[in-house]
């Protein structure tokens, strides 16, 4: 198997190779025969890499520990669930898999465009088999996936306990999802600017990939803060690590293409800067690649010591001077068709919008890379941390969620004061009145939350605005129930409603960010049965120590009672398992002290706030006990060993030594999960493809716009 | 005025925003940026009371003490090494032979970890060749 693996990871390379070959001589010598023989290569670079997955996730389910792989990182007492995703756990398989998606989202790029952008698509396809034949040389000559070990070892390492949480199995195929969606947009800007075809044909081809990547790794992003925060034992949810910075910035620049499109199809304006926003955002996708890889940057999540940093590199250099190059060398056609007329219109807003995210993705691209600016101006290495990070990306996320807002309530090309009134009056009326409500019940201790708050109710006002009155009107005329009305409205208009409920969701996202961060209360406390901490209002009692055993890990933990006011409200279990450790030189009891430990959280997730507690306890009062049984028992294996773990999970339920609780009281994080439901909802929506008669009339809607352009120009 | 003209100011204007803030942005970061070192760079040249944020490998005997983390960190490839206090959230994968992050001001003989700085790199990707 191994062998097959390895022959399908080189075939894969040199169909990419030949791939690039036939998609250039095509386009160049006009030879249609070569351009399609270059697409099927595509598709037959998903076939052979699906083998080469396919081979792979075989070896990890049947723990076949004659793959190094799998003996590093699964093992036989690995839950099936975990063993399907201990794959992207390792720098190689996590290449794999990204070359993998990569061909499939291209495949299906190529497949749907096949009878369309006949100049673009040869390019693109060339480019996007670029990046599958970067990826399958790194993974066949630096990090190959299909290595034999030697020794064979009778049993694995496991997978890093961290890892075992069910998201793992859907956070990083997302993440690697939307960085790989987000080259498809890239490829055809790039096939469009070498072609010169720089109208939007290439952006209405494209602009559901570029959707589906802003979803998917939107949706990955808030997968991942949620397992930080009811996984991990620190008590947060994004703490503008380098790795998460690095998903964030082309999530931000992907938002600003995808209102920015809307200009280029609408008026015919912001070519130029839909082109390069559209090469930075799959630059930014490759950086993100990049930045797990090379260990450039402290980051917890970093593949540390990995040998990959110079090739991808090389990537991003070439890939930022070729970019700059295309976008320079047409700026002739990359003029826009139209003006903006006034700083009170939607394409005002746009610009805004545009300018506040990609003002958030330098901030935080600056703050990312600080080390490595402050030791090439200084020589010495110096990071920010959070509060740099808030400083500026608070007041930034305030207007744009004002602005997502303000967006959809003004018209286009000039609104008028009476437009202004009747749009704005409703939603300005919610902002305040939710000010002033939240002002009065003592929230206005924090500005920037209230603001955040009232530019909240002001954009959700907007969009309920907008969709009563899209209801009401078609209600005019079809007499329909609500919400069939509703249905109906959204189903005609897919992109603009899903769009809304995009805005809609985010506000909700945002205050949920703004209340759990401003509003916080958190405490650090060392308690043993019987004792009690009051922490936000509420009073925690440690009641006992739990223990339990299991084939992998001993799990030590507490119960805590927590009520208010002598209500009771939850009882909690945090828990902290420890897992054996893989050393021989380890006696049988401390074998599991001596490896991985992970926190499982106790939490009470509510509407209103999350009550989340976790516990360490104290392993260094047990440590005489366990020295001493592995010093008088130190060959016991299987039931004996067993025994003692008993005897000691017993002893510190029975006595146990005081332990360290982490105790915190966040309101509405809850909020944060939920806006982004509904924000991933608005996504599909906006994706779904259209009815068919909405489609039929999409081209003759554009062609009167187009023929309008032409007449004022005339 | 003219359509041009007032393109052109409105060019200006955004173009003179956006240097102030870039220039805001570089002034606060060189302020406020700590800076990064490693344990034999430490016991040479820490200054007391000045933030650093140090990088290197866990010794092996570290103990918790009252809800206080008593640590020694030496340099990645080197013996030399510095203690550490520290109170706050102990990242799940820390222990003796990890590599941590930790920011830390200097106290007498002891380097005082800032509460809830501390981070452990993940273990599973942290290995030249898994």
């Amino acid at each position: 198997m191994l062998n097959l693996g390895r022959a399908a990871l080189t075939l894969a390379l040199s169909v990419a190779a030949y791939g690039i070959a036939a998609s250039l001589y095509g386009a160049r010598s006009g030879r249609r025969e070569w351009v399609e023989s270059g697409r099927r290569a595509v598709y037959a670079l998903a076939a052979v890499l699906t083998v080469a997955v396919a081979v792979l996730e075989a070896a990890f389910l049947r723990s076949d520990f004659s793959f190094r792989l799998v003996g590093g990182h699964s093992s036989t007492t690995t839950p099936t669930f975990y063993r399907a995703a201990a794959m992207w756990s390792s720098q190689e398989g996590s290449l794999l898999l990204w070359v993998w998606l990569l061909s499939l989202w291209s495949s299906l790029v190529l497949f749907l465009t096949r009878r369309r952008l006949r100049e673009v698509a040869p390019y693109a396809t060339a480019v996007l088999l670029g990046f599958a034949a970067f990826f399958a040389g790194l993974a066949v000559f630096l990090a190959n996936p299909f290595q034999l070990a030697d020794p064979v070892p009778a049993e694995g390492a496991g997978l890093q306990p961290l890892l075992r949480h069910p998201s793992m199995m859907i956070h990083p195929p997302m993440l690697y999802s939307g960085y790989t969606l987000f080259t498809v947009p890239f490829a055809f800007a790039v096939g469009a600017l070498i072609a010169r075809r720089l109208d939007a044909e290439w952006i209405r081809a494209t602009r559901r990939f570029a959707l589906a990547a802003w979803l998917v790794l939107g949706v990955g992003i808030l997968i991942g803060a949620r397992w930080s925060w009811s996984e991990l034992g620190w008590g947060g949810y994004w703490a503008w690590d380098p790795v998460e910075n690095a998903s964030l910035m082309p999530w931000l620049t992907g938002t600003a293409f995808l209102h920015s499109i809307m200009m280029q199809e609408k008026r015919g304006m912001m070519k130029a800067w839909n082109a390069s926003l559209v090469l930075a955002t799959g630059v930014l996708a490759i950086m993100g690649t990049f930045l797990v890889r090379s260990g450039i940057l402290e980051s917890i999540h970093a593949f540390g010591a990995s040998t990959l940093g110079l090739p991808f590199l090389v990537l991003i250099t070439l890939l930022i001077f070729g970019s700059g190059f295309l976008v320079w060398s047409r700026r002739t056609g990359l003029g826009p068709e139209g003006h903006l007329e006034s700083l009170l219109s939607r394409e005002a807003m746009f610009v805004l919008n545009n300018l506040v995210l990609v003002g958030l993705c330098f901030v935080i691209f600056w703050g990312t890379f600080f080390p490595l600016i402050s030791e090439a101006v200084t020589g010495q290495k110096a990071s920010v941390g959070p509060p740099w990070f808030n400083r500026y990306t608070v007041p930034l996320a305030l207007v744009l969620v004002l602005l997502s807002g303000l967006g959809p309530a003004i018209a286009w090309r000039r609104a008028t004061a009476r437009n202004l009134r009747h749009s704005l009056r409703g939603p300005l009326a919610a902002g305040g009145v939710a000010a002033a409500g939240l002002a009065l019940a003592g929230v206005a201790t924090r500005p920037l939350a209230l603001a955040m708050f009232a530019a909240a109710a002001f954009t959700a006002g907007v969009v309920v605005q907008e969709l009563w009155r899209g209801v009401r009107a078609r209600r005019a005329v079809s007499r329909e129930s609500p919400p069939a009305a509703l249905v109906a409205l959204v189903r005609r208009n897919r992109r603009r409603y899903g769009g809304y409920l995009v805005h809609l969701g985010m506000a909700v996202i945002f205050v949920g960010v703004a209340a759990s961060s401003s509003f916080q209360r958190v405490h650090d406390v060392r308690l043993s049965p019987g004792q009690h901490a009051r922490v936000g209002g509420y009073d925690v009692r440690y009641v006992r120590a739990t223990s339990a055993l299991s084939n992998e890990k001993v799990t030590l933990g507490a119960i805590l009672d927590v009520s208010k006011e002598g209500r009771h409200v939850a009882t909690l279990d945090p828990t902290r398992g420890y897992f054996r450790a893989v050393d021989a030189r380890l006696g049988p009891v401390g074998t599991y002290f001596e490896g991985e430990a992970t926190s499982e959280v106790g939490l009470r997730a509510g509407a209103r706030r999350d009550i989340w507690t976790a516990v360490q306890p104290d392993i260094g009062a047990m440590q005489p006990l366990i020295d001493r049984l592995d010093r008088r028992f130190p060959l016991a294996t299987g039931r004996s060993q067993g025994l003692l773990l008993a005897a000691l999970a017993a002893r510190y339920e029975a006595q146990p030594p005081p332990a360290v609780f982490r105790l915190i009281v966040s309101p509405l994080v809850e909020w944060i999960w939920l806006g982004g439901a509904i924000a991933g909802l608005g996504g599909l929506i906006a994706l779904w493809p259209a009815p068919t008669f909405a489609r039929r009339r999409a081209p003759a809607a554009a062609k009167v716009r187009r023929l309008r352009r032409q007449l004022s120009r005339a | 005025m003219d359509p041009n003209r007032k393109r052109r100011v409105r060019l200006y204007v955004s173009l003179a925003t956006a240097v102030l803030l870039a220039g805001a942005l570089v002034y606060t970061s060189f302020s406020t940026a700590t800076d990064a070192t490693s344990p034999s760079q430490l016991a040479a040249s820490g200054v007391t009371g000045r933030s650093y944020q140090l990088t290197g490998k866990v010794v092996a005997g570290y103990r918790h003490d009252g809800g206080v983390l008593a640590f020694r960190v030496r340099d990645r490839d080197g013996a030399a090494s510095v203690p550490v206090r520290y109170a706050g959230a102990v990242p799940d994968p820390f222990r003796a032979g990890r590599e941590v992050i930790v920011t830390v001001r200097k106290r007498g003989a002891v380097f005082v970890g800032e509460k809830d700085s501390l981070i452990t790199k993940c273990p599973s990707k942290f290995s030249a060749q898994s």
